[in-house]
């Protein structure tokens, strides 16, 4: 029993370090120093999914296209990057930057790069995957009614697809979000190297330390991901009106 | 750009051997996650579709928390701050392995099985309802049902996302370098620190992932061709 309580105790004892570093853990050193912490996370899930937005669009678009020279190169960008693990394309932006464009590049700036080119390979399949999904007499009647087949994409085609497509966008987030995590390996001041730093700092309360940053990266994902869930449910009563 | 290359040093007797090592973990790693993993998922799976309320809370809040926090972050805490919480016994059984090893085991297979468990159920859940009533209506026991009608259309469903799944565990275990488990991607960056040649090191080290997921999706495609053609 006395074993029990000192256990149980020892399982509460050590939260104030948690709480003592709680502002380190939000947004790092800022303002005295760089940003860190949660708000670099969520800056750089945000610029990462806004630049693998508009190149995913493109691949995708291009996957989509009957031009060999254009459906072959998309096909072997998507391929190899999924089937390569992120870790490996972050190594590659961070020790082949500096070398290509021939001066230093800050850790933070080839992490956001990788996470780009990375996801970009995922945006362009939901793009593939939600213009696919669209009944083929949308393409024949928007061309039947004179569109070119590029008016036809941008008028017709996009915007149905890219509406369908906002669930699967923001699933894609989340992952974002989770995988800005992997930054650390290369030094970047992201939540979970700022709780690596506090717990080398202080040396204690490991499990207190990790569970606190996995309670947030599970806050902000869970949240989205609800929220995905729902505009979904919206959607399909919406789209099995408009198939039937 | 001032880069030369030096492909023999890769393919060299000691560098050679580090990647083979290297790759041979990075198997042994993600063969031993899926097993568990599957064993695990199932579990959750079962719990999740019981009409005992308890069971499906645990298995809906273990399969959103492991989904939706970061696998690294699970990896640190499993590594540095699960001693509080692991049980003396599995303590003391745990220092004798190699705890880098057993550690990336645990954290690869209670990541991926929150995934499986929610495939697994998506599975048996798109199965309609009237195959399992004709069955029986047609004289079929109950677990005659199961065994002949329901659990084989069930299976041919599942296999697909479940080997992409697999897909994911191989990536993921690249991970496990953070704690210092010696797979592919540590190797390769290990090869890098000695000789500064990253280039070779890494396109070594990219390629051999991409003949795995080649192979793995090969394996897919063949399977949805001579399985899947028969369904609809």
């Amino acid at each position: 029993m006395d074993t029990f309580m000192t256990w149980l105790s020892g399982l509460f004892s050590n939260w104030g370090i948690v709480w003592k570093n709680f502002d380190y853990l939000l947004v790092g050193a800022y303002p005295q120093g760089p940003l860190g912490g949660l708000a670099m996370s969520i800056v750089m899930a945000v610029i990462g999914i806004f630049g693998a937005f508009w190149i995913g669009l493109a691949v995708g678009l291009m996957r989509l296209s009957s031009r060999r020279w254009l459906a072959w190169p998309a096909l072997v960008y998507i391929e190899i990057i999924r089937g390569t693990p992120l870790l490996m394309v972050i190594f590659w932006f961070y020790f082949f930057a500096p070398i290509l464009l021939g001066h230093a590049v800050p850790e933070t700036d080839s992490a956001i790069a990788a996470f780009i080119v990375f996801t970009s390979a995922y945006v362009a399949e939901i793009v593939r995957a939600g213009v696919l999904s669209l009944p083929k007499g949308q393409t024949e009647a928007a061309r039947g009614s004179g569109l070119s087949h590029t008016q036809a994409m941008i008028y017709v085609i996009l915007p149905q697809a890219l509406r369908n497509m906002i669930p699967s966008f923001v699933n894609q987030f989340v992952s974002l979000t989770k995988d800005t995590s992997l930054a650390m390996i290369i030094n970047v001041n992201e939540l979970t190297l700022s709780a690596r730093h506090i717990y080398t700092r202080t040396m204690k309360a490991p499990m207190e330390i990790f569970l606190t940053i996995a309670l947030l990266y599970f806050v902000i994902c869970w949240v989205l991901t609800a929220f995905s869930r729902k505009l979904e449910r919206g959607m399909s009563r919406y789209q099995s009106r408009e198939t039937l | 750009m001032h880069y030369s290359f030096n492909w023999a040093l890769i393919f060299s007797d000691e560098y050679g051997r580090w990647f083979l090592e290297g790759l041979s973990i990075t198997l042994q790693l993600s063969g031993l996650s899926i097993i568990l993993a599957l064993v695990l998922g199932t579990m959750l799976t079962t719990m999740r579709l019981s009409r005992i309320k308890p069971l499906v809370w645990f298995a809906v809040s273990y399969i959103e928390f492991f989904r939706n926090t970061p696998l690294v972050v699970q990896i640190f805490f499993w590594y540095f701050g699960s001693d509080p919480i692991l049980p003396d016994f599995f303590k003391h059984w745990l220092y004798q392995q190699n705890i880098e090893f057993a550690i990336g085991v645990i954290a690869l297979s209670t990541y991926t099985a929150a995934f499986i468990a929610e495939e697994l159920r998506s599975g048996i859940l798109s199965i309609p309802k009237t195959q399992l009533e004709a069955s029986r209506a047609t004289g079929l026991t109950f677990l005659q049902a199961m065994g002949y009608v329901i659990l084989p259309q069930a299976f041919r469903i599942v296999v697909p996302p479940l080997i992409s799944q697999f897909l994911n565990l191989i990536k993921n275990s690249s991970l496990a370098m953070t704690i210092g488990v010696m797979e592919l991607t540590y190797m390769a960056r290990q090869v890098e620190a000695h000789t500064f040649h990253g280039f070779e090191a890494f396109t070594v080290a990219t390629l051999m992932y991409l003949s795995l997921s080649l192979l793995v999706s090969l394996g897919i495609n063949q399977y949805n061709r001579r399985c899947l053609r028969v369904s609809r």
